[in-house]
């Protein structure tokens, strides 16, 4: 069992905590686990990913090859369609439908919203909303963790409790904002699905 | 035993402390930061057992760890790779002296420039200081390196270095820790004249460096991250140096019929090159950053050489960061995928976020600098406001290295450019433009520093900046006029008065500084809002 993910967004949008909850989910199941993360510069509104990687087997590179990734998580629907060479021929793309147009030659929305849809596998959340509803919009990033969770080789309950291993420097307020968003996400994903 | 899910850096760092680390010192820089941000925040550092610190710059900070070793402790100085420059006189000169108590100086590159200026491959450096040096291959590994790399240090009396690359730095994997060793207690060194470089007593310490070559090339044959694996396709053999190994791994799996050669500490392990030379009719070197293995192996090639394949044969890329789609590559394995690049997708380049001080600050120099008639140049220096060069700013004309702002302003202005405008951090003042301002205030150079103080180090993460409000003192006390010395507030409702201000300080004939005042809203942010969601 094995699977490769591209976790995609921009910088404050709080793509590392997102992976961080499933390298420590995959951890937990005494997985092997591998994550390569942005930090500094690239961080400052610009790219953000991810690659993360595990497996019951030993894996070695952290780095996805082009073609394999299972799966592109994306915080925003333009960053995803950057990673479509990593995709493997039947990876899914789940993404946030909110646009962050931080650049003034930001596509058109439909332009970026049809060419996902072109793929046989994908997922358009709306996860300002979502996270809204859970209580604040920082928690978008769990609303897409959840959102992606049917595509994930990994049991709901762990995911769960890697947000509690996370978060758990902060108030019990906002761990439950995070679980929240993670079910709504959950839910929002499985109703696009049917 | 437990395992936990760690960067390269902080494995290495956990490492350190698990070895009997005593003493942490660090400028920061991309991609080395999170290496003492973990030492900071350990209990040992919290207790006093382990001296931690953000320093002035690299030299400071490995000068200190070269002092807390000759006081026979373990100390450790990190840096990323430019920083080694701003190093390289103690890093050389302390391979000569020689150590006490075990020294490591770690070392990150960043092939791909992912966070810097160039992607200078600090391995070139042991050629100078003929030091030993590990290069971990995965988390694990950097985990165990600082313990290898103390008791090496200790065995010999020489400072080691750890080259680490940005992959592994930032990437985590889970990682099995062991037990803690004790700390070295204070003791000076019994034969405390080598630390004396004085022409007659360096000639002597030198000699006994070249006389360990040989040791420090068995060191590295018998290294426990160095190995050869047997191969019977003697067509092509391998070597792979740190990260690289796993990609290859990645590749050819685990039962290829290449003999593969992990290198991973230097200088090279030659019985074990000499054997893959011998034994195959190609050699493929695969590692990231220069061609330095390979450059070494392809000498001046022998009649009898293997063919030495590799960034220099074209292989594999002269430049970047290697990936396992390379690797496939040299050995003609590749897949193209079956989802073409997207056209849609614009740039999304990194920028000063939103309320961000140093925007108010280009705004008002744009005021100045960038009207019709203006022929004023703003040399800037490394920090965030460096993303002023883009649009919509586009204020700041150069940006070379760290502290050179203020020099470069001030050579220009001598050679006929007015205004000449250097543009500064707070932390990067400190790193190395003070020694520069002085040179403006001793010739009487006609430049105006603008040092945009946000309190922190902020391109980093917010690390402590070494001169917090004590810049005016400092600039005074460097001998700057005080009527010279302005402080303005970056806000967007004082950009008039702050425009009026440069504009006086432009027209003053001889050396002023502007400092503009104002928390970087990041840190701001954070400490405002202490347990705020994800």
């Amino acid at each position: 069992m094995k699977q490769n993910l591209i976790l995609a967004g921009v910088g404050g949008q709080g793509l590392l905590a997102l992976a961080a909850v499933i390298g420590e989910a995959a951890r937990s199941l005494n997985m092997h686990v591998l994550q390569a993360e942005v930090h500094g510069m690239a961080q400052r509104g610009g790219v953000v990913q991810s690659h993360l990687r595990f497996s019951d087997q030993p894996i070695h590179s952290a780095l996805v090859k082009e073609g394999t990734a299972d799966l592109v998580l994306s915080l925003e629907p333009m960053e995803a369609l950057r990673y479509m060479p990593m995709l493997a021929p039947n990876g899914a793309i789940v993404t946030n439908a909110v646009p962050f147009k931080n650049i003034p030659n930001y596509p058109d929305d439909a332009v970026v919203e049809r060419q996902i849809r072109l793929l046989p596998n994908h997922r358009f959340i709306h996860a300002v909303e979502l996270a809204k509803t859970a209580g604040a919009l920082q928690a978008a990033n769990m609303v897409m963790l959840g959102a992606g969770a049917p595509f994930l080789l990994l049991p709901v309950e762990a995911l769960k409790s890697g947000i509690h291993t996370v978060f758990a420097g902060k108030s019990d307020a906002v761990i439950e904002t995070n679980l929240r968003a993670f079910q709504l996400g959950y839910e929002a994903s499985q109703a696009a699905a049917s | 035993m437990a395992t936990q899910l760690l960067l390269g850096n902080e494995s290495l760092a956990q490492g350190a402390i698990d070895a009997g680390l005593s003493g942490a010192y660090a400028y920061p820089g991309t991609p080395s930061t999170e290496i003492t941000a973990y030492v900071l925040r350990s209990h040992q550092a919290a207790m006093g057992d382990i001296s931690c610190a953000w320093t002035a710059n690299e030299k400071t900070a490995l000068e200190a760890a070269l002092g807390m070793s000759y006081g026979g402790k373990r100390a450790m100085a990190s840096m990323k790779h430019v920083g080694l420059n701003v190093a390289a006189d103690p890093f050389i000169n302390s391979a000569i002296s020689g150590s006490h108590g075990g020294l490591i100086i770690n070392v990150a590159d960043d092939p791909s420039m992912h966070s810097s200026q160039n992607e200078q491959d600090s391995r070139v450096y042991l050629d100078l200081a003929m030091m030993p040096c590990l290069e971990p291959a995965d988390q694990q590994e950097a985990y165990h390196a600082p313990a290898i790399a103390f008791a090496l240090s200790e065995r010999y009396r020489i400072p080691v270095m750890i080259r680490l690359t940005t992959r592994l730095c930032h990437s985590r994997a889970t990682i099995t820790t062991g037990a803690m060793q004790k700390r070295n207690a204070f003791s000076l060194p019994d034969d405390p004249k080598r630390f004396i470089l004085l022409p007659a007593l360096a000639r002597k310490s030198y000699a006994k460096l070249l006389d360990r070559q040989l040791d420090f090339t068995r060191e590295s044959e018998t290294s426990p991250f160095t190995t050869y694996c047997e191969g019977t396709d003697l067509s092509t053999g391998i070597i792979a140096c740190g990260t690289a190994y796993h990609y290859v791994r990645e590749i050819v799996g685990e039962n290829c019929p290449h003999p593969i050669l992990k290198i991973g500490q230097y200088p090279l392990p030659l019985s074990l090159i000499e054997r893959m030379m011998s034994e195959c009719d190609r050699v493929l070197v695969f590692e990231d950053g220069y061609p330095y293995v390979e450059g070494k192996l392809r000498g001046v090639p022998l009649r009898s050489s293997p063919i030495i394949h590799g960034r220099l044969s074209g292989h594999l890329p002269r430049t970047g960061e290697l990936n396992p789609d390379h690797v496939a590559s040299a050995f003609g394995l590749e897949m193209p995928s079956l989802h073409e690049v997207s056209t849609i997708p614009a740039p999304r380049p990194p920028a000063l976020c939103p309320g961000c001080p140093h925007g108010d600050t280009c705004r008002a120099l744009n005021a100045v600098l960038k009207s019709d008639d203006a022929i004023g140049k703003l040399f800037s220096d490394i920090g965030c406001y460096t993303l002023s060069a883009m649009p919509p700013y586009e204020s700041v004309d150069t940006c070379v290295e760290m502290g050179a702002s203020i020099t470069m302003a001030k050579g220009a202005s001598q050679a006929g450019l007015h205004p000449s405008v250097a543009l500064i951090g707070d932390s990067t003042f400190t790193h190395s433009g003070m020694t520069g301002l002085l040179d403006c205030v001793n010739e009487n150079a006609n430049v105006t520093v603008v040092i945009v103080d946000n309190l922190t180090i902020a391109m980093t993460g917010g690390q402590k900046s070494s001169a917090n409000n004590r810049l005016a003192d400092i600039c005074a006390g460097l001998g700057v006029d005080p009527a010279h010395i302005r402080i303005i507030t970056p806000l967007p409702n004082k950009h008039d008065e702050n425009v009026e201000v440069i504009r006086q300080e432009i027209a003053f004939e001889g050396p002023s500084v502007v400092i503009a005042v104002r928390e970087c809203i990041q840190t701001a942010r954070r400490s405002r809002s202490k347990g705020g969601a994800s």
